[in-house]
């Protein structure tokens, strides 16, 4: 082959893998504004410092508790891998992938999750996991979270899947061509305004409450591999009335975290300990709390992570401090803008 | 595996280079097992059809040609002693044995493609019969999956054993290089039906690797692509609705539908054709052609010799010239002169050959009564035509359109309505319902609800439409331009930039404007269920 041939040979690959690159990256949907639940997974690989306490599971998460009042209150660093929908083998390989950068004291994770033995839905998968750094978990993550009309090719190259948006690209997808802005504050969606859960339904009885076997797999594998790097594994169940949460259901997880001996806090039936009102602290009639809801979880749960296992108060290290600093800054500033936009009679979550 | 799939690009690729990696005389051996590979992953079971109408022709074929060969021998050692007439009875006894061994051979073929291909087609029918003698009895269907490509390769197979009966022909000695020809992969699954003489040689010799060749196999490729995945795949979707719901798509909508059948049809099936001509080219063998712009016919006849150009030879070679010129043929020939004088007469032959022909391509093309209707209509509006030659004729020596475009543009139009028309059979698949539909169509009033946006309500979206629609209108282009001279070399002549630019946006185009993936439904090619 003359220098000729292959000069041209490697012009036309290089503009062939660079055209490709650039219109896959227009093409993905970037969860910038309105659903921005889809930009959650990546963001925890912009973070700054490791965690002390790492959650993972899905909006009765990313929603119901704020780090930021765990930091400024018990000095506890965490952060919290949610995304929507988010099954628990995801959760699973999530926390594998967790362990890849850091190894935190503690892992929690919302049980709701449980009540998912297969996987649900293409769009929630695609929030969960496209936004996953490539490694074996990853991999294994898409793999059994497929449902039978998906691609592993579609996951391994994007512009497969998001092919046919050019008919819907907007303005965001220019201005974040090459960058992302934060969504969350270390993983919580914030939200202020407020919707009192008035008239829940009652919940529909069900023909089978046991979980199922794919379920509890991953459970085991969660607790196992939680064993095995040395951190412990605290199972919850965040405050949320809708999807109701069966007696059934609890009293198979309370069985499973006593036989090894997990803790498992229930804070639907504490939340008076901590004067959740559900009149007041959630901003989607129940499904979901509101910043006030979020901050007085926290705060609960901060106080027992810190006193019961000894979580350790890191204001004092200069560099962590510094990290916060900035977290709290931005977490107050939206709180601001959001009430704002709300004494105005704007939806919080509108455009800029 | 269909073309379109991820596995199936996956399954090319490795193909193609281990094809130019081994040594070459292993590379038929390699396509022998890519090709089983490649149709074990439309089902294991598959396989065994695969294996028997392989096994069937090859026994029955060599059983022939060793008939044949010994046959020669023997003429040859007692030509001298033998006299004229023993000669031709010798001939005679022995060709009536062949035969038999090759009737043999077809039965074992085609009797397996009508067991799994028609058997629920007759018990329908014959449940039919009893329910108009009031018979409380019926037959049960059988759970039966149609193999992937049956037809294709059933057909391949008879033609070879017929060639070899006829002696144009010399029986494959090689099992496994007939089971290649019988299963090589592009063309396995929607032709075209090749015959032995064409393909065995390209198929088995030594092909070093040729930059040509691959450049414009997977050109061709692309362009095959280009024509399923962004037009034929779109438009299915509306096709799809309008036929779906008959009672609310009735009047201008059949018309919509019957013009957007014809291109995606078209696009379907010539862009099967083009992915599987390109693979072979590839891979440095040469696949018959299938299709020369047949939506520039003039005629039926001409539309004919123009689409699905190896089915419609196959009709004539192996079922209307046997047919023809078959003793009982001849028999009704003599007699229909004789009764009904020679006008007539010359003509009964002819006619009963053309019926049994197009009532064989119906059937040929799916097991229902629809598809033996639109052959059937196919052979009148051709035999209609061949009637009406005088008046032709006298048309053309009065009035002097011939040879003017906008003469030319009316046949053309004229042919494309009436083999769309005729389609409305394969659209529906219900004969008086496609009646009823054709009826529904000319006296439409509801022309108006092809552009008050009803048409939006078929799951295409304008944006859709505008693609489909300057697809085509590139498709159209592109055969306009070949008339003349091939468009690849005529890209192939370009500098280095351009001709680059070109390939790699007709592979953007395909890659963003195809219909593939979640929110369009995997599907398969039209000819594959046949």
């Amino acid at each position: 082959m003359s220098g000729k041939s292959l000069f041209r040979i490697i012009i036309s690959a290089g503009v062939v893998l660079a055209g490709l690159w650039l219109l896959q990256r227009l093409l993905v949907p970037k969860y910038m504004h309105g659903i921005v639940e889809g930009a959650m997974t990546a963001e925890f690989y912009q973070e700054k410092m490791d965690h002390d306490v790492v959650f993972v599971g899905d909006c009765e998460l990313y929603e119901n508790i704020s780090p930021v009042t765990m930091w400024e209150q018990y000095g506890i660093s965490s952060y919290i891998r949610g995304s929507a929908q988010q099954l628990i083998w995801q959760s699973y390989y999530l926390m594998e992938d967790t362990l890849r950068y850091e190894t935190p004291k503690v892992f929690v994770f919302n049980v709701l999750s449980l009540k998912y033995n297969e996987p649900q839905k293409e769009t929630y998968n695609r929030m969960t996991l496209d936004g996953m750094r490539w490694s074996a978990s990853k991999a294994e993550a898409v793999r059994v979270s497929m449902l039978p009309e998906e691609q592993f090719a579609d996951y391994v190259f994007p512009i497969l899947r998001y092919h046919s948006r050019w008919q819907e690209l907007e303005k965001d997808d220019l201005t974040y061509l090459f960058r992302r802005d934060k969504v969350t504050h270390s993983g919580y969606y914030m939200r202020v305004d407020v919707r009192p859960a008035e008239n829940i339904p009652d919940p529909r009885p069900l023909g089978d409450y046991a979980f199922g076997e794919n379920a509890w797999f991953y459970l085991e594998k969660m607790r196992l591999l939680c064993e095995e790097h040395g951190v412990r594994l605290i199972l919850v169940k965040a405050p949320s009335l809708m999807p109701h949460w069966y007696a059934e259901w609890d009293e198979q997880v309370a069985a499973y975290a006593q036989e090894h001996g997990l803790p498992y806090y229930n804070f639907l039936e504490t939340a008076e300990e901590y004067g959740l009102d559900y009149m007041t602290d959630t901003y989607d009639a129940g499904l979901h709390l509101n910043l006030s809801g979020a901050e007085k979880l926290g705060s609960y749960f901060g106080r027992i992570l810190s006193e019961d296992y000894g979580v350790p108060d890191r204001r004092q290290e200069a560099a962590a401090a510094a990290v916060w600093e900035e977290k709290c800054a931005a977490y107050e500033a939206e709180r601001q803008a959001q009430e704002a936009r709300l004494a105005a009679g704007l939806p919080v979550k509108g455009e800029p | 595996m269909l073309f379109t799939s991820y596995g199936f690009i996956a399954f090319l690729a490795v193909i193609i280079m281990l094809y130019y990696l081994v040594p070459r005389k292993w590379q038929w051996g390699l396509l022998l097992f890519g090709s089983y590979v490649f149709y074990f992953f439309s089902g294991w079971s598959n396989l065994l059809y695969l294996a028997a109408a392989t096994l069937s022709t090859y026994v029955t074929a060599l059983v022939i040609g060793k008939r044949q060969a010994a046959d020669a021998a023997y003429m040859a050692a007692h030509k001298a002693e033998l006299s004229r007439e023993e000669r031709k009875a010798h001939k005679e006894a022995e060709k009536a044995k062949q035969r038999r061994v090759m009737v043999l051979g077809i039965l074992l073929a085609i009797g397996m493609l009508a067991a799994v291909k028609y058997t629920n087609f007759m018990i329908a029918n014959i449940n039919g019969v009893l329910s108009l003698l009031h018979s409380p009895a019926r037959l049960s269907f059988l759970d039966i999956m149609l193999p992937m490509g049956i037809s294709f390769y059933v057909f391949q197979s008879a033609g070879y054993l017929i060639d070899v009966y006829r002696g144009k022909t010399k029986a494959e000695g090689n099992l496994f290089r007939f089971a290649l020809f019988v299963s090589f992969f592009p063309q396995l699954v929607q032709g075209p039906i090749s015959r032995y003489d064409d393909l065995a040689e390209g198929l088995y010799a030594e092909h070093p690797f040729d930059k040509k060749n691959v450049a414009f196999g997977l050109q061709r490729v692309l362009w095959g692509y280009f024509k399923k995945m962004v037009i034929a795949d779109r438009l299915l979707t509306a096709v799809t609705a309008i036929i779906g719901v008959p009672e609310v798509y009735g009047g201008a909508f059949v018309f919509a539908g019957m013009v957007l059948y014809a291109v995606e049809l078209y696009c379907d099936f010539t862009g099967g054709i083009d992915i599987t001509i390109g693979i072979a080219r590839t891979l440095g063998i040469k696949v018959a052609e299938n299709f020369v712009r047949p939506y520039f016919s003039k005629n039926l006849k001409e539309f004919w010799n123009r689409w699905h150009i190896t089915m419609g030879t196959w009709f004539t070679d192996y079922i209307f010239y046997p047919v023809s010129v078959s003793r009982f043929m001849l028999k009704v020939s003599r007699g229909a002169r004789k009764h009904l004088g020679d006008a007539v007469g010359k003509r009964v032959p002819v006619y009963l050959s053309c019926l049994i022909v197009w009532s064989a391509t119906g059937i040929w093309h799916g097991a229902s009564w629809n598809f033996i209707v639109w052959g059937l209509g196919n052979c009148i509006v051709l035999l209609i035509s061949q009637e009406l030659e005088p008046f032709y004729r006298w048309f053309h020596a009065h009035v002097k359109v011939r040879g003017s475009r906008l003469w030319d543009a009316f046949c053309v139009g004229r042919t494309l309505l009436i083999v769309s028309v005729l389609r409305l059979f394969d659209c529906y698949r219900n004969v008086p319902l496609t009646f009823r539909m054709f009826g529904s169509m000319v006296t439409a009033d509801n022309w108006s609800g092809l552009f008050d946006g009803r048409l939006l309500e078929l799951g295409l979206s304008g944006t859709d439409y505008m693609v489909a629609g300057l697809g085509t209108l590139l498709v159209l282009g592109v055969s306009l331009l070949q008339r003349r001279k091939s468009v690849r070399e005529r890209i192939a002549a370009l500098p280095y930039p351009l001709r680059f630019l070109l390939w790699y946006g007709l592979f953007l185009l395909v890659l963003l404007f195809g219909a593939y993936g979640i929110g369009y439904d995997a599907s398969q090619f039209i000819y594959n269920q046949f």
